[in-house]
């Protein structure tokens, strides 16, 4: 039951920290149609400017300015380098966001180096929140929680309640008549984008220090945030919600159970010290298959439901 | 009948590809041509998706690594006998149709929608073998790989593969065999209806075609070619690794054809034989050589979208109809060459020493570039490069639109001359 809970919880951790980044990219993708390839890696320039800046500045100075560093980094280059190529078309875009995503991954490792940088957890928060039946649950586990829901509830309310969230959902569905009624389009984008780039700053933040600040970061969650978007439905903000959570508590489940094939082939008379094809469905467990479930349920989603959980159309 | 001026291309390249390993003596070289001949096909295997389909792939190393894998089994199958014996020679072709095979059933799947979503699918599935790669151990071999032997007895002309020389003359064979096959496509009706597919899926639909079957055909096609170049890797260098089916290898093949131009077909191979040559000569030499690549790609994608072949190719009209006028062009370009190669060079010395002072882990603050020894913990290098790449990106700015403007007036020249 123990397992249960905090599998549970830390899942919904995960699914939250997949949420930030998911959230992000899906209003970027439903305002320019276009995916942006290099949104982990604002990821991942969240956690190492975060880095950089607690070294003189202390956490709480780094979860503020490095989200708005990342997100004028990220209104600059929509403004000045994705815009350009707009006129090129919607491939030509994707590729510029994937060739951003490697030459940033490579100007990481320029200046931080190839290996890991020592960005840990505050000392003030580096204590057990609760014990439960002899398991910790640690305090900055619990803030990383907080912060991620506080920033989803307002990211709703933003959106759906305020006159700024009103715009822009018009800009992004109408944005022709939302410029005939004066409003400068260009420049919602673009600080849509900024916000979306910023988000995924304070994932980094928050996120970096638990995951590990390394210049692989943003490669290894990238293509699981396009899972969420895609089983979610592009383009909707709740089924990105629910795609995180589920991916999060699927995958933390998945490791924490660990459900292996032995005790079935054990039945059938066949040990763990068999040759050739069945060695490796018998040591298989769903420990070493998670980091592909998220991968299986996009195909699977793909095949027999194109337009993911929420999706107003087929992908 | 061909055109006899292609036909004489074609043998000048056949007979260049056969001397060339006469006239070169090191074995560094003639492992640089191997990879770049496979290279070309799989480039040009690549480009029958992106060019000609109009489909982003991000994940087609899977059809080469996988091919290779097969292959990589089947020869040792053959060692052992548990495989019926078939030449070396033409082993890439179980390879290709090992990779017509997994493209046929992924493609299925994929090629239902083209654009985005057909480019995030890719990522999926590579992401999956990828995955798999390390939990299917009796086929993938784990984190080792597959290891094989390309002895396997002799073949006609008492060809062994032993020696790098003649597998050199199997690719360079296979690489103009695969090329004339999809040179060949891009002329038949479906190479046409690939590219109505890319520009108007649904005019294409209108006039009676099945979208998706000429994608899921395209997608086939180029897993065959992709695979041919997989086995054609796992006979060169003995050894399948898991990173033959990543991420790594898609990306490194989706820039090569983009850099080298997608519109042309000579754009992949120009692209496959540059970005080879580079990385075998400059990844020993500079650290940042995969920034230096990631930055070239990002040029091309918001200045030229046509790559070097775009390039190239347009100043095509311009020489077919007054060749004297690429003579007057010529200042403007020297100029912006000039002023470019300035401001490289202080952008290259700055990344360099950035590199140097972030990765190198001795004291010793001297870096050599450009053949002197210079001192990164001083100021000075630091004020030289940042003043050579201000000078640079200040000159570009001045000569390029020079460049624009003698490129148009030549352009209204040469139309001038055609229509009077």
């Amino acid at each position: 039951m123990e397992v249960f809970v905090f599998s549970l919880f830390n899942g919904v951790l995960y699914g939250m920290l997949l949420f930030l980044l998911a959230s992000g990219l899906t209003l970027i993708f439903s305002m320019m149609g276009v995916l942006n390839f290099a949104h982990a890696s604002f990821f991942m320039l969240g956690a190492y400017f975060a880095y950089q800046i607690s070294q003189p500045l202390g956490f709480w100075s780094a979860l503020i300015a490095a989200p708005i560093l990342v997100g004028l980094l990220g209104a600059a280059v929509e403004r000045y380098m994705l815009r350009p190529v707009h006129r090129f078309g919607h491939v030509a875009e994707l590729l510029f966001t994937f060739g951003l995503a490697f030459v940033i991954e490579e100007l990481v490792q320029m200046v931080w180096g190839k290996v890991p940088v020592p960005y840990d957890v505050p000392e003030s928060m580096n204590i057990t929140a609760f014990a439960w039946q002899g398991l910790d649950y640690s305090a900055y586990r619990l803030f990383m929680l907080v912060i991620s829901v506080g920033i989803f509830v307002a990211l709703f309310f933003g959106l759906t309640r305020t006159r700024i969230g009103l715009i822009i959902r018009a800009s992004l569905t109408h944005p022709h008549m939302a410029a005939a009624l004066g409003h400068d389009v260009p420049k919602i984008f673009m600080w849509t984008f900024g916000v979306g780039c910023a988000l995924a700053g304070i994932a980094g933040v928050i996120g970096g220090n638990v995951l590990g600040t390394e210049p692989g970061m943003a490669i290894q969650l990238g293509p699981i945030v396009f899972v969420v978007i895609v089983v979610g439905g592009l383009g909707s903000l709740s089924g990105a919600l629910i795609a995180s959570l589920f991916i999060g508590i699927l995958n933390n489940m998945a490791i924490s159970y660990d459900f292996s094939l032995y005790p079935i082939f054990k039945e059938l008379g066949v040990e763990r010290n068999v040759e050739g094809v069945l060695a490796d469905l018998v040591n298989l467990t769903t420990g070493s298959i998670a980091p592909l479930l998220p991968y299986l349920l996009l195909v699977l989603m793909l095949i027999f439901r194109p337009r993911g959980l929420f999706g107003m159309r087929d992908v | 009948m061909p055109d006899p001026r292609k036909l004489g291309i074609g043998a000048l390249i056949v007979a260049l590809l056969i001397v060339l390993p006469m006239m070169i003596s090191s074995s560094f070289a003639l492992s640089v041509m191997n990879q770049i001949g496979i290279a070309i096909i799989f480039a040009l295997a690549f480009n029958m998706l992106l060019g000609q389909g109009g489909m982003l792939s991000f994940g087609h190393a899977v059809y080469f690594g996988l091919a290779g894998f097969v292959t990589a089994h089947v020869i040792n199958g053959m060692h052992v006998d548990a495989f019926p014996y078939i030449p070396v020679t033409l082993i890439p072709l179980v390879g290709g149709i090992a990779g017509l095979f997994f493209g046929i059933v992924v493609g299925f799947v994929s090629t239902r929608r083209a654009g985005t979503a057909f480019a995030m699918i890719s990522l999926g599935f590579a992401e999956l073998v990828t995955g798999l790669t390390l939990i299917i151990v009796f086929f993938f071999g784990g984190e080792e790989g597959v290891q094989t032997d390309r002895w396997v007895r002799e073949e006609w002309f008492g060809i062994t593969y032993g020696p790098d020389i003649q597998v050199y003359y199997l690719i360079a064979a296979w690489c103009v065999i695969a090329a004339i096959l999809m040179y060949a496509l891009t002329r038949t009706p479906f190479g046409r209806m690939s590219n109505a597919v890319r520009d108007n899926p649904e005019r294409t639909q209108f006039i009676g075609y099945n979208t998706h079957r000429l994608r899921w055909l395209a997608f086939a096609l180029s897993s065959f070619f992709a695979g041919l170049a997989g086995a054609l890797h796992a006979i060169n260098v003995e050894h399948v690794g898991f990173e033959t089916v990543g991420l790594g290898q898609s990306a490194v093949i989706l820039i090569m054809v983009y850099i080298g131009g997608t519109g042309h077909f000579a754009g992949p191979i120009l692209g496959a034989i540059l970005i080879t040559l580079l990385n075998a000569y400059l990844s020993d030499v500079s650290p940042a050589w995969y920034l230096y690549l990631g930055l070239i790609f990002v040029l091309i994608v918001m200045f030229a979208p046509g790559g070097l072949a775009g390039l190239i190719m347009m100043h095509e009209p311009i020489r077919r109809t007054a060749p004297y006028l690429l003579w007057q062009m010529a200042p403007a370009y020297g100029a912006a060459l000039g002023t470019s190669l300035v401001g490289l060079a202080g952008a290259i010395g700055l990344i360099e020493m950035i590199y140097f002072r972030s990765t190198t882990v001795s004291l010793d603050s001297a870096l050599v570039l450009y053949g002197i020894e210079l001192d990164t913990g001083d100021i000075w290098p630091w004020l030289i490069c940042a003043a050579l790449g201000a000078a640079g990106g200040y000159g570009c700015k001045m000569t390029y639109p020079r460049v624009a403007e003698a490129y148009s007036a030549a352009m209204h020249e040469a139309r001038a001359l055609v229509t009077t």
